[in-house]
Formats: C-alpha cells, sequence, structure tokens
C-alpha cells in the first residue's frame, strides 16, 4: 500500500555535521512523503538525533540541502523550522511546568482579539477542540507541572496539530511510555496520517517501526545506509544494516584464567529504573554491559557504585555485602568507576591534572593532614608516565589536554587506587583511534593482572571484540548473556532491541 | 468510546480537583491580605489612631514607590532574572530631576519626568545589554551596575543636596497631595499595578517573559525570542525605577547621593513576599504589590506600637523566609492533586 505521492514534502540531502573534531553526521539523508510514515532506525551514535535536530533548526548543517515543497531551505533556528511546517516532538518534552496546558500549546502564536490581546476563551476552546478530536481527556486549563510523560507528549502533538505543521516528527516518541500510552499514540500517528501529513518516527524498537511505518530508513555511523518500503524488510534485514561492519582487528586480546568472583549482583532493583539484575564479574574477566541508551546500564553501574540507592537487592564484593548508597564504602571495598561523561563527572575541570590524578589517592599523598604538593606532583608524574599521559605540565588545567588524554587522566586516577573491580563507563566515546587502542589495551591488561573489568558500552565492536561475557540489558531487565563464543552483532541487537529468541 | 455526558462528567470531576490546587497557588494573594488584615486590626486595637485617615495616607504613600519598583522586579524576576540596581538608578534619577528643577526653575513637569524616564531607560538598556549579549548572570551584572551607577551618583552629587524649597509646587505637590483622601502616590501605584497586572496577563510578550522563567531551554525551543525579551524586562524594569525616582523626590522632597540606597533589598523581599517565584516562572504584580503593602505596614505597625525599628527588619526577614517556606509546603501538597492518573484510551 504505498500512499506516497512522488514528491517529497521534505527532503534532507547528504547532510554533513560535525562538533568540534567529532562527526556526528556524515552523510545524512531523508525524504519523507505526505500520508507516510517514515521510520528511521540506527544504533546509539549512528547520527539519527542529529538529523533530527537539523530538522528542526537547532543545527546548521555544515553541508548538504534541505528542501522543502521542491526548494531549498535552510533554518537558522527553531522558530524558521516551526514556520515551515514542521514540528518536532523530542523524546523529552520541552513544556512549561508553570503555564496552563492551553498555553503551552499556544505559546508564541496565541489568538488574539482587538488591541493585540491573548484571547484566552478561543485558546483554550480550540484546545479543548483538538483533545477531542484525538479523543483525548485533558483540561486545558490546568498547569503542566506534573503531567505525565505521555500526558506531556500528547501536548507536544497537539501542540504540532494546532501550528498546522505538515511534517511531523517523533524522537523516540515511545522511549517512556507505558503499552497502552503506546497504542493511543500509534492511534494518533495513525490519524496524522490519514490526514496526509508526512511523519518522520524514530525509534529503536522494530516491532513498532513495522507496526506502524510505511517506509523505513537505516542509519550506520552518521551515514545513510538505506531506504525500502516496509514490505521489502525484515527484522533481520534491518538489523543487518544497522550493524553490518566488518569487525576490526583492533581489540587486543590477553587470555586470562577468571578467578574467583569479586562482584556479585544480586536481584538489584530501583524502581522505576531497572528491575531484578543479577549478574557476576570474575577477577580477570572483562564483562560488558550492552544494550540501548535508556536500557538501565549506567543506572545500574551507578547503583553498584552506590551514586543512586537502590530500593531491593544486593551488591556484594569479594563476599562482603557493601551498604547501598555509599560510594564512600564501594570505594574502600575497592570499587572505581570511570564514568560516561568524564568532563562533568569523570574529572574536575579547572583542577590541574596533578590534582586530578590524585585526587582519589588523597590518603595515600596525606601527610599529617596537609597534601604536600612535591608528593602529589610524583604521585601524578608516575600514573601519568605508566600510562603514556601525553601533557603539556602537569600544572596545567586538566581541561588542556585532549578527549583522549583526559580519558586516560580519568583512568589514572582510579588505577592509582589499585581498584579490584573497575567500572568503565562508555571509556572510549569521544576519543581518536590511536588513544582508542591504547585504552583497549590498557584495560586487558589490567584483566590479565586479576582485576576485574565492567565495561558498558554501546559500540558494540568494542563489547564483541573486549568482553569476555556479555550482559544484555533490555528497558531495565536483564534480556540475556553471552558467552564470548556465542555472540555476534545480531544477537545482541535482537536482545537489546527486545526480540526474545528462542533458545537454541 | 465514552458517551459525551460521561466524557463531560470526568473533565469536571477533573477541574474540581484542579480548583483546590489552583486555589492553593492563588492562595498566597488571599493569604496576604488576610495578614494585613490581622496586623492592621492587632494594630488598632492597641492604638485606634493607626486607622486614622493621614495615617493611612501615610501607609498608601510609604508603599507606593515600593508597589511601583516592585511590577517592574518581578517582570525582570519571572524571566528568572533579577535587577538589583533599581534603588541606585531610582536614586540618580531623583538626583537628575533636582538637579534639573534647581538649574531652570520654569521647566515643564513633562520634561522632569521624561528626563527621569530617560536616565531609567538608558540604564535598562545597559544591564539589559550586558545580561544577554554577553551572557553573564544578572545577579552579577546588576550588583556591578549598583555600584557604578551609585558611583556616578555621588561622584555628581558630592555632598550637595537638592530640597523642597528648590522644587515648585506642582511638584511637591504630587507627593502629599490627595483626591478623596487617597493620596496621588497611592492612585497612582494602583493605576499602574492594575494595568500591569492586566498586561503580564494578556500579551503575548508578557507570557514569553512566564515562558522563559519556567524554561528557558524549552522556550528556545519553542521559538521564544529569548534574548530580546530579557532585555525587554530589564528596559521595564529600568524605565519604572527612572520614574519611581521622580515620584521618590516629590514624596521627600530633599535628595542627595544616597537617595534610595537598599530599596533593591526592600522591593525583591516584597516581590518574594507577594509570591513572585524567585527562580521566575509564576507570580503576579499584583501579589508583589500586595507583599510591598504588607511589609511597609508592619513596618509603620511596629512603630505605632513603640517596637524598635531593628524588630521591623528582623520581622521583614522572617517574614520573607516564611514565604519561602511556604512556597515550597505548598509545591509539595500540591504536587500529587496535580500528577495525572494513568487513564485508558477513551
Amino acid at each position: 500500500m504505498d500512499t506516497a505521492s512522488p514528491e517529497p514534502l521534505l527532503s534532507l540531502e547528504h547532510a554533513e555535521k560535525s562538533f568540534g573534531a567529532v562527526r556526528a553526521l556524515a552523510d545524512g539523508d531523508i525524504a519523507l512523503f505526505p500520508g507516510e510514515v517514515h521510520g528511521l532506525v540506527g544504533e546509539n551514535g549512528a547520527g539519527k538525533s542529529t538529523l533530527v535536530k537539523i530538522l528542526a533548526g537547532v543545527h546548521r548543517p555544515d553541508a548538504g540541502r534541505l528542501v522543502l515543497d521542491g526548494e531549498e531551505a535552510i533554518f537558522d533556528n527553531a522558530k524558521q523550522s516551526q514556520s515551515a511546517g514542521i514540528a518536532i516532538i523530542f523524546q523529552e518534552p520541552t513544556l512549561f511546568p508553570d503555564l496552563t496546558v492551553a498555553e503551552n500549546i499556544f505559546v508564541g502564536m496565541q489568538p488574539l482579539k482587538r488591541f493585540r490581546r491573548i484571547d484566552g476563551r478561543r485558546m483554550r476552546r480550540e484546545a479543548a477542540a483538538v483533545f477531542q478530536q484525538l479523543g483525548v481527556r485533558l483540561d486545558p486549563e490546568r498547569l503542566a507541572r506534573g503531567l505525565s510523560i505521555a500526558d506531556q507528549q500528547l501536548v507536544e502533538i497537539v501542540k504540532a496539530l494546532t501550528t498546522n505543521a505538515r511534517v511531523i516528527v517523533m524522537d523516540e516518541p515511545t522511549a517512556a511510555l507505558t503499552t497502552t500510552e503506546v497504542e493511543r499514540l500509534f492511534g494518533i500517528v495513525e490519524t496524522l496520517r490519514a490526514r496526509g501529513n508526512a511523519v518522520l518516527f524514530v525509534s529503536h524498537r522494530l516491532e513498532e517501526i513495522f507496526a506502524i511505518c510505511q517506509r523505513v530508513s537505516v542509519m550506520r555511523d552518521g551515514r545513510h545506509v538505506l531506504t525500502k518500503p516496509i514490505e521489502e524488510l525484515t527484522t533481520q534485514s534491518i538489523i543487518r544494516a544497522m550493524v553490518g561492519r566488518d569487525m576490526d582487528a583492533l581489540f587486543p586480546t590477553t587470555p586470562s584464567e577468571p578467578g574467583a568472583v569479586v562482584l556479585k549482583v544480586d536481584r538489584l532493583t530501583r524502581e522505576g529504573v531497572f528491575t531484578d539484575v543479577s549478574f557476576e564479574v570474575r577477577g580477570g574477566e572483562i564483562v560488558a554491559l550492552a544494550g540501548l541508551v535508556g536500557a538501565g546500564r549506567t543506572e545500574v553501574a551507578r547503583a553498584v557504585f552506590g551514586i543512586d540507592r537502590s530500593d531491593a537487592g544486593s551488591v556484594e564484593i569479594d563476599g562482603r555485602r557493601l551498604p547501598p548508597g555509599s560510594p564512600t564504602a564501594a570505594m574502600a571495598a575497592g570499587i572505581g568507576l570511570v564514568p560516561e561523561d568524564r568532563r562533568q563527572q569523570g574529572l574536575v575541570m579547572d583542577f590541574s591534572i596533578e590534582r586530578n590524578i590524585a585526587l582519589a589517592s588523597l590518603d595515600t599523598v596525606r601527610r599529617a593532614g596537609l597534601i604536600p604538593r612535591g608528593a602529589e606532583r610524583r604521585f601524578a608524574r608516575d600514573w601519568a608516565l605508566r600510562l603514556q599521559l601525553k601533557y603539556g605540565k602537569l600544572t596545567n588545567p586538566v581541561w588542556t589536554l585532549s578527549g583522549g588524554n583526559q580519558q586516560k587522566a580519568v583512568l589514572a586516577k582510579w588505577l592509582a587506587r589499585k581498584p579490584t573491580l573497575l567500572i568503565v563507563d562508555e571509556p572510549t566515546r569521544g576519543i581518536d583511534v590511536g588513544t582508542k587502542a591504547e585504552v583497549h589495551r590498557l584495560l586487558s591488561e589490567l584483566a590479565s593482572q586479576g582485576v576485574a573489568v565492567l565495561m558498558i558500552s554501546s559500540e558494540l565492536p568494542e563489547v564483541l571484540g573486549m568482553a569476555d561475557r556479555i550482559i544484555v540489558l533490555f528497558e531495565g531487565r536483564v534480556m540475556r548473556e553471552f558467552a564470548r563464543a556465542e555472540a555476534s552483532e545480531e544477537a545482541i541487537m535482537h536482545a537489546a532491541t527486545g526480540i526474545v529468541e528462542d533458545a537454541a | 468510546m465514552t458517551t459525551l455526558a460521561e466524557d463531560r462528567k470526568v473533565v469536571e470531576q477533573r477541574r474540581s480537583s484542579h480548583v483546590v490546587a489552583e486555589t492553593l497557588f492563588r492562595f498566597r494573594e488571599l493569604g496576604i491580605v488576610f495578614a494585613l488584615v490581622v496586623v492592621v486590626a492587632a494594630t488598632t486595637i492597641d492604638n485606634p489612631n493607626f486607622l486614622s485617615a493621614s495615617s493611612i495616607q501615610n501607609l498608601l504613600s510609604g508603599a507606593a514607590i515600593i508597589a511601583l519598583l516592585a511590577i517592574g522586579e518581578t517582570i525582570v524576576i519571572v524571566t528568572r532574572n533579577v535587577d538589583l540596581s533599581i534603588g541606585s538608578v531610582l536614586g540618580i534619577s531623583a538626583y537628575a530631576v533636582g538637579v534639573v528643577y534647581r538649574d531652570h526653575p520654569h521647566v515643564s513637569m513633562a520634561v522632569v519626568f521624561l528626563v527621569a524616564l530617560g536616565i531609567g531607560l538608558a540604564c535598562g538598556i545597559v544591564n539589559g545589554a550586558i545580561v544577554t549579549i554577553a551572557r553573564v548572570p544578572s545577579l552579577v551584572v546588576t550588583l556591578g551596575t549598583l555600584y557604578i551607577i551609585r558611583g556616578i551618583d555621588g561622584a555628581w552629587a558630592g555632598g550637595n543636596q537638592v530640597n523642597a524649597s528648590m522644587l515648585p509646587e506642582s511638584f511637591n505637590k504630587i507627593g502629599y497631595g490627595t483626591v478623596a483622601g487617597i493620596p496621588y502616590l497611592g492612585i497612582i501605584a494602583i493605576v499602574a499595578v492594575g494595568i500591569a497586572t492586566y498586561a503580564m496577563r494578556t500579551f503575548r510578550t508578557a507570557r514569553d517573559f512566564y515562558a522563559i522563567g519556567s524554561d528557558p531551554a524549552a522556550a528556545r525551543l519553542a521559538g521564544v525570542p529569548v534574548g530580546s525579551r530579557v532585555f525587554l524586562a530589564f528596559v521595564l524594569s529600568g524605565g519604572i525605577a527612572g520614574l519611581a525616582g521622580a515620584f521618590w523626590l516629590s514624596y521627600f522632597g530633599s535628595v542627595d547621593a544616597i537617595a534610595g540606597v537598599g530599596y533593591e533589598f526592600q522591593v525583591i523581599a516584597a516581590v518574594v513576599v507577594g509570591g513572585v517565584a524567585i527562580f521566575g516562572g509564576s507570580g503576579t504584580v499584583l501579589g508583589a504589590a500586595l507583599g510591598a503593602l504588607l511589609l511597609n505596614t508592619i513596618n509603620s505597625a511596629l512603630v505605632v506600637v513603640n517596637v524598635s525599628s531593628f524588630w521591623s527588619q528582623a520581622l521583614a526577614g522572617g517574614l520573607l523566609l516564611a514565604a519561602i517556606a511556604f512556597d515550597r509546603l505548598i509545591a509539595l501538597r500540591v504536587a500529587p492533586a496535580l500528577r495525572t492518573r494513568r487513564r485508558t484510551r477513551g
């Protein structure tokens, strides 16, 4: 049932976008047709969100063309994209909690009466009318504060409808919804499609794509890979297109005999975040936590380290139970955590390199309650040397380092504590290939020295190349566990997108 | 599908629960009025003269200037900014008006008010430009301009003073004149607060102020011109403070280099007591003006019942903390009422 007319409403051709040295989009390409729901899929970091933000007018592409109704268009800001008839529903709805629902819908476009005064009555009436059309019960006069995510999304959708948007982009709209809410959303998407709007539906969940899309585009590593009508695709072929790259032989394999169980996580639960997560990491073993963004990987790591308190279940190190919610106890027990966001969480950006490296080891450096600068520097120099950190002066602020060397500084900080368990969250995100290989070598050396390593990574080649075992999370639950030999990119993606397979 | 009647019933039930929540939010203004009544009643029992005509006139005139300043400050705070420079702007504007009259005794009143407005707008433009273009937090920017403007004022005025004898009678009369027993200044403040309260509800630009203060990032995504709106808020606040300088001079009759020192804090206290959220997004000009009236009434009441004026400051501080605690309490109480229950599709 190809209802598309030949002329796309909106298309993006060969768009490129870089942020500093990171190339988020190398070849973004998409064409949206009226009366069609277009699915956009790809792994984490494939460039989907960057593409959406270009359509939204939030980012300007470095190269490429945006074509609206057959004419080239340039959006400098969100307003221009809006007035061109494009409405974006972001994953995290962006409402104003202090304004009423009706005001949120009409912000900046309130109906006016004489003397440019806002016509509040008409505003409420129109909002109520759209709600009724969609079969939604929501009071336009209530404040937006306290609305559920699903209702907030509805408000965003109604906002899109009242601006007479012709192109509606939904960036992972179902991520935070319950099943009934997803059904309601699908009903609305279908209504939009039937009215002749073009809908771009970005999602990780392939069942959803098959449920509502007429056409699918796949992106990988910032590039457009394929676009096909849904009838010509299967789950298999989409997943193959999403991951389909050669395994690079970048990964050092230092075989090591797994030792005793170092970390034992038993039925760990944090309500609404992750549920009933159990796994073990042995000394000398690298275990990867895989899954999509939002599957709860980082949250599990934070709970193990005690940053967030768990509601149920236990964490044991070397057979001793850790008190929940205490990073101090976790550190004393020998856990190190290299966080996902090194600028915000891993380093104190304005501190010098030496102070950052010594920061977690002040107990060792301290003499009579004071921290001698000389001792601190010797300590930092020693570790900088071991990790081959490239720096100007140790007294320079740590932000002067490149991304890869910043990451090494974080690693140095934790390695200096001689951890028995090292948790690394996205250890190679945003760093160059050379340093990446060094970080990989370092991790596998650590494992061979008997350290237990728990690695979170969104890069499947990294997961497959480094890990001895792989635990896949989906929506806060352990979906599957793979040994190195039985894992493949396809199998991991299947588990990560929630597709249950029969055990072969 | 449920029937329309059932739909309506559900909506109405829901609305009634919101009415409770919303009344609690608006309770603030009622609460201030209530506090005002209590203060006035208690003081009057102690000293019946507190309700005399002249005493009420004094209360209104005294609160009028703070209430005027509170209009501008409310606009700025609603956008999640703050303007600390208003006391200095008022001071330099008042002195400028005095100097104009001293040197040109026969100048028309319109010119004088234009001078006051112009000085205020200029200061507001400087504040707004630094905050929006250089993207420096307004707390720091206006703290800086507070001292700079006061410094210029001090250098200009030196030890000089302009007093009532150098001002024309028509001008002085603004400060003490009454219509039907109500002081001019009180009428001016009431009219201004009324207009501002209405405007803040009714114009797109004003609703943009609330949107910006509620969530600046979302405002940008929604296409609200955040920079120019914040700039406008500072210009309005500056302009109002400039005009307030002229009124201040007409009320006090003499001006030197320290006119209006510390006013910014009285005004911010009034605004916060009046229910304007210090982090922006909610609150009304009416509430802020009532806050000004309440604080001023408490001041006067303490004088009447012979309590040292030091205590009145402590009490104002206590009231401020109580207002913030009240906000927090309401927020916690109201949150569950505002949370929607999960619904299935109708």
